[in-house]
């Protein structure tokens, strides 16, 4: 069988007919426009993931601290990250990179800083 | 006990107020609202001062009209109000006909309106080039003018103030009665508040008071105009005001420059049951435009930057009520106040105020200072003003509002001054930040710091115009707190 | 009054990448004027990922994007001042601002480089009838509340327009626990990028609905709801088919206009269809010495177009404060043939190019299977590829080599057109 499915890797947005067996399981993609996209097309019909970004109050700092995870999560795990990164506490001074919740949700990803705060 | 209490604080009351404090009175005025000019019409209007013609002979709109249009030239000067003369012009289309042009001629006579002039199609068009293709000619009214209403209002609070009259905002007037010769007012909040005289300039509320005290009662009628504001870049697109030929539901839909630059189109007059239904309508603005189209042709669709409607407190008997009433002695009217009541402010407010202190018996103040400093407008002054100014105050050099050039020096002298500004829309009335073409899309941030910061208040306090208009409902993740 | 060789008005992503040129080029009398706190523009507020791909092929996020430019521009040592709003820009180059310690400010530059950026369409535009009530915003004025003072403008949100900084914005308060009940579109097609429908909206089951719009709005003090009703193809609200939405708050995404008050005071002519600066292929507008790059010049998608567009900019601003930039030729006008919107530049000097021009566009529709054709004079010398779909939301763009428009004495006028599918 086959979807149709919007590559998100960049926004070009290919249009990306991915076909599938009677499984369920990756046989071909195509409609992209590069590499990335047909490794995209893959994941995203068997294990779709996401980056999240979000911000954080932090004490002594009227200007959130704003993060991401440093790389995609599993698709499923979206909210339980969020509501880790919402626990996290934050000292000063912070700088972009910096690990702020190491290990989200189990995934072996850390959520890291993304701008400078003092 | 108090010499005065003036119910409402919009132009009425607060130029009634002023006039009192030339006198050694002791003055208070009540507002329900958080702000003044803030209950009613006096500051959604059409900002016109207007030269007469329209009001019926022998009427108190008539007579106070006349004799309030002429001051505003010495008004305004001491005052720091911005206010031009740039004329009216009441115009007649082909289906109307030239009659109704010589009918308000007359008029005008009778009610003692100078400078007046019938203008052919030619000098017509000469004068306003951009004029509707079916104009046949005009009445040109010398002493038309305009004006910024709410700046009028506030100028006249600030100035009662600075001369000891107070001012209590956020203060509603539940009932007032008589009591061994004097009035008691009793307030929302339960307080009883005892005094000598009472004026009731409560606007669309004048009736609910008049008719508490006397047996001369008369209703008022809601009627709403709506408006649309046209951005700045057309300022020049009409030179005088813009008039239709009256209906009989009123002046119709003008089309006016306003002292600001931007051009208001409008009112409609549809009339209501709910004294507070500000809304604006798709079927009233509609009919703005299909009303202003007749005087200008060419209106820019896709250069609006708003909208808004004000209800007018027509009176049932058609006119304004001024004066002490008889069955309620010390009791004094300024109500029913509509069109032209903005011109007519300062003639009612001297009038009632001689009234007044003729039943009372005050003295006239040594020291009275008729002269109010307005907030410095940044985007007027010349560059060698705008560098001594933020020599002076640093503030004046952050520039807040982007879209109208307004400076953190305004805003904060907004809030500090008498009277100050307590929400986002005083500010905005007072500095127009917010009022450009982004509608406050940017300068919102900084405007509710800065009225943090000026008043003590969290964020999640601060309002668009008092009461429930909270801007913002809490601190990211707050929510989640021991989930 | 200081003398300046290149101004660049907005130390936004335009505005730094411009400056970074102008300096690799060779100008040290640069100065960059920001009125915000800090450099780096509205990507300071833009703390979701999609940044960077182009340039950098990372997956960055707006302020990270913001602190490689931030950083390159320190190591430059590229003089910047922030907290500093210009107030006027005259034809003879005169910038006039102020500051709050240097108080009003005089520069004369040599050359100036327009990157003001752009702002939101308010409710005030569209002129929305209802209640005026608190609880109405523009996206961004939502988005830099949550982002960079963290406050919640709202938590039953409508998003009206589906242009990116609504669609964000919907994921945004989604993440923020809030209810985003549906984002209303007045156009049968959605005006943001197709990735960001995908991750903003259909990732949290959150209705797209084409062919709507808000028309009324209830609350008294704080928005109450919205009534919403479908439209037919004038785009004029259906009687009948009103749908009232609970919410407290109204987000507007309905479009971005360029900010260009300072270029009409200094008399840059602007184009109808983009409403910024008329440019040609050195981004040079009609004012001698005044240069125009990103959003104040066309509104982008991607901010790594935006940055390559203004390190073009700031090249050329240089080469003219070089005493390169003088023309040997008449421009030549770009027409905006079918399908086409907002093609910049609008004028080119086919004579003088060294490298291909790259035309950027907006599809005034939604193509499938369409291609980019320029023609000389009427004769088409190129046709691009088939485009799978193209549609408004996505710029567009055709890159021409000098070569095709050799061998001609005279080029009357250049045309960019779609050629769609029979």
């Amino acid at each position: 069988m086959e979807r149709i499915i919007t590559c998100i890797g960049c926004p070009m947005g290919c249009q990306i007919t991915v076909t599938l067996d009677e499984a369920g399981a990756f046989q071909s993609a195509k409609g992209n426009t590069c590499k990335r996209g047909a490794e995209y097309a893959k994941d995203e019909v068997t294990n779709p993931t996401r980056m999240v970004t979000s911000v954080i109050a932090v004490e002594g700092s009227k200007q959130p601290l704003c993060v991401k995870t440093a790389r995609f999560i599993p698709k499923e795990k979206i909210f339980d990250c969020l509501k880790e990164i919402r626990k996290a506490k934050v000292t000063l001074p912070v700088h972009i990179g910096d690990v702020i919740v190491p290990n989200v949700c189990g995934t072996g990803i850390d959520v890291i800083a993304t701008r400078h705060l003092q | 006990m108090r010499d005065v209490i003036i119910i409402g604080a919009g132009v009425i009351g607060s130029s009634i107020a002023r006039e009192l404090s030339r006198r050694e009175l002791d003055i208070l005025v009540l507002e329900r609202r958080d702000d003044v000019a803030d209950g009613g019409c006096s500051k959604a209007n059409t900002a016109i001062v207007h030269a007469g013609y329209d009001a019926k002979p022998g009427t108190n709109k008539a007579k106070f009209n006349v004799l309030g249009n002429p001051m505003f030239d010495q008004l305004c000067e001491d005052l720091e109000v911005p206010f031009i003369r740039n004329t009216s012009l009441v115009v007649a289309f082909e289906g109307d006909g030239m009659q109704g042009i010589y009918d308000l001629f007359d008029r005008g006579v009778k009610n003692g309106v100078p400078d007046m002039q019938i203008l052919d199609q030619h000098t017509l068009r000469k004068l306003e080039p951009n004029i509707g293709s079916t104009a046949i000619g005009a009445l040109r009214l010398g002493t038309g003018g305009i004006i910024c209403p709410y700046e009028l209002t506030m100028a006249f609070a600030e100035n009662a103030v600075e001369n000891g009259a107070e001012f209590e905002l956020g203060a509603r007037v539940e009932s007032v009665r008589p009591e061994n010769g004097h009035w008691v007012v009793v307030m929302a909040d339960g307080r009883e508040l005892e005094t000598r005289a009472v004026v009731n300039a409560a606007g669309l509320y004048s009736d609910v008071f008049n008719n508490m005290v006397s047996e001369n009662k008369f209703n008022i009628l809601p009627r709403k105009g709506e408006y649309y504001m046209v951005d700045k870049t057309y300022r020049d697109a009409f030179n005088a005001t813009i008039f239709q030929l009256p209906t009989d539901k009123g002046k119709g839909i003008l089309v006016s420059r306003t002292v600001d630059g931007t051009v208001l189109l409008g009112p409609t007059a549809d009339d209501l049951e709910d004294k507070e239904d500000t809304r604006t309508t798709a079927f009233g603005l509609a009919e703005v435009l299909e009303g202003a189209r007749k005087s200008w042709e060419q209106i820019p669709m896709r250069s609006f930057i708003g909208n808004f409607a004000g209800i007018r407190p027509r009176p049932s008997d058609g006119d304004f009520h001024i004066g002490e009433v008889a069955d309620a002695p010390m009791f004094f009217n300024a109500a029913g106040i509509e069109s032209p009541g903005l011109t007519s402010a300062p003639a009612i407010a001297v009038h009632l105020a001689e009234e007044i202190t003729g039943k009372l018996g005050a003295k006239m103040k040594e020291h009275f200072n008729p002269k109010r400093k307005a907030i410095p407008k940044f985007r007027e002054l010349s560059n060698e003003e705008r560098a001594a100014l933020i020599k002076e105050d640093p503030a004046y050099g952050k520039i807040v509002c982007r879209c109208e050039t307004v400076t953190e020096g305004e805003i904060r002298n907004a809030i500090r001054r008498p009277l100050g500004a307590r929400n986002v829309d005083a500010v905005k009335r007072r500095t127009r930040a917010g009022m450009g073409r982004c509608q406050s899309g940017f300068c919102t941030p900084r405007v509710v710091e800065i009225l943090c910061e000026e008043l003590g208040l969290d964020p999640t306090e601060v309002t668009k115009f008092g009461g429930n208009s909270k801007l913002l409902v809490g601190r990211i993740g707050s929510e989640k707190e021991g989930e | 009054m200081r003398e300046i060789d290149v101004l660049i008005i907005g130390g936004g992503p335009a505005g730094l990448a411009a400056a970074i040129a102008a300096k690799e080029a060779g100008v040290d009398n640069l100065l960059i004027l920001e009125r915000e706190d800090k450099l780096g523009g509205i990507l300071k507020q833009c703390i979701h990922n999609g940044f960077g791909l182009q340039m950098f092929g990372e997956e960055l996020t707006g302020p990270e994007y913001a602190q490689r430019f931030m950083d390159r521009v320190e190591e430059l040592k590229i003089p910047y001042q922030c907290g500093t709003m210009v107030l006027s820009v005259s034809p003879e180059k005169v910038v006039t601002a102020i500051n709050p310690v240097e108080g009003l400010e005089q520069f004369q530059a040599k050359a100036i480089v327009l990157a003001m950026g752009c702002r939101e369409r308010p409710r005030g535009a569209l002129g929305i009838p209802g209640w005026r009530c608190a609880g109405i915003y523009s996206a961004g004025t939502a988005q830099r509340f949550v982002n960079l003072e963290g406050f919640m403008p709202g938590k039953k949100v409508v998003i009206l327009g589906s242009g990116d900084i609504g669609l964000i914005m919907a994921r945004r308060m989604t993440f923020e626990g809030c209810e985003v009940k549906a984002c209303v579109e007045l156009m049968p097609y959605s005006s943001g990028l197709k990735r960001n429908i995908v991750q903003c909206l259909d990732d949290y089951n959150i209705p797209l609905m084409l062919n709507h719009t808000v028309v009324d709005i209830a609350g008294r003090e704080r928005l109450e709801g919205v009534t919403i009703a479908e439209v037919d193809e004038n785009r004029k609200p259906i009687p009948g088919s009103e749908q009232y939405i609970e919410c407290d708050t109204l987000l507007l995404s309905v479009g971005l206009i360029p900010e260009n008050e300072l270029s009409l005071s200094a008399g840059v002519q602007l184009g109808r269809s983009t409403q910024g600066p008329v440019v040609d292929e050195t981004l040079a507008t009609n004012v001698d010495g005044i240069f125009a790059a990103g959003n104040v010049l066309h509104v982008h998608d991607l901010v790594d177009f935006v940055s390559q567009e203004a390190a073009r900019a700031g090249a050329c601003a240089a080469a003219y404060v070089q005493g390169k930039g003088a023309h040997s030729s008449e421009a030549v006008p770009v027409e905006e043939g079918f399908g086409v919107n907002g093609c910049v530049p609008q004028l080119i000097h086919p004579a003088e190019l060294k490298e291909p021009v790259k035309f950027m566009f907006r599809p005034r529709n939604v193509y499938k299977g369409a291609r980019i054709c320029v023609d000389i004079d009427g004769e088409e010398v190129l046709r691009g590829k088939p485009h799978m779909i193209m549609a408004p939301g996505e710029m567009a763009a055709i890159e021409v080599a000098p070569e095709l428009f050799a061998g001609r004495d005279t080029i009357g006028k250049v045309t960019v057109r779609l050629e769609v599918r029979a």
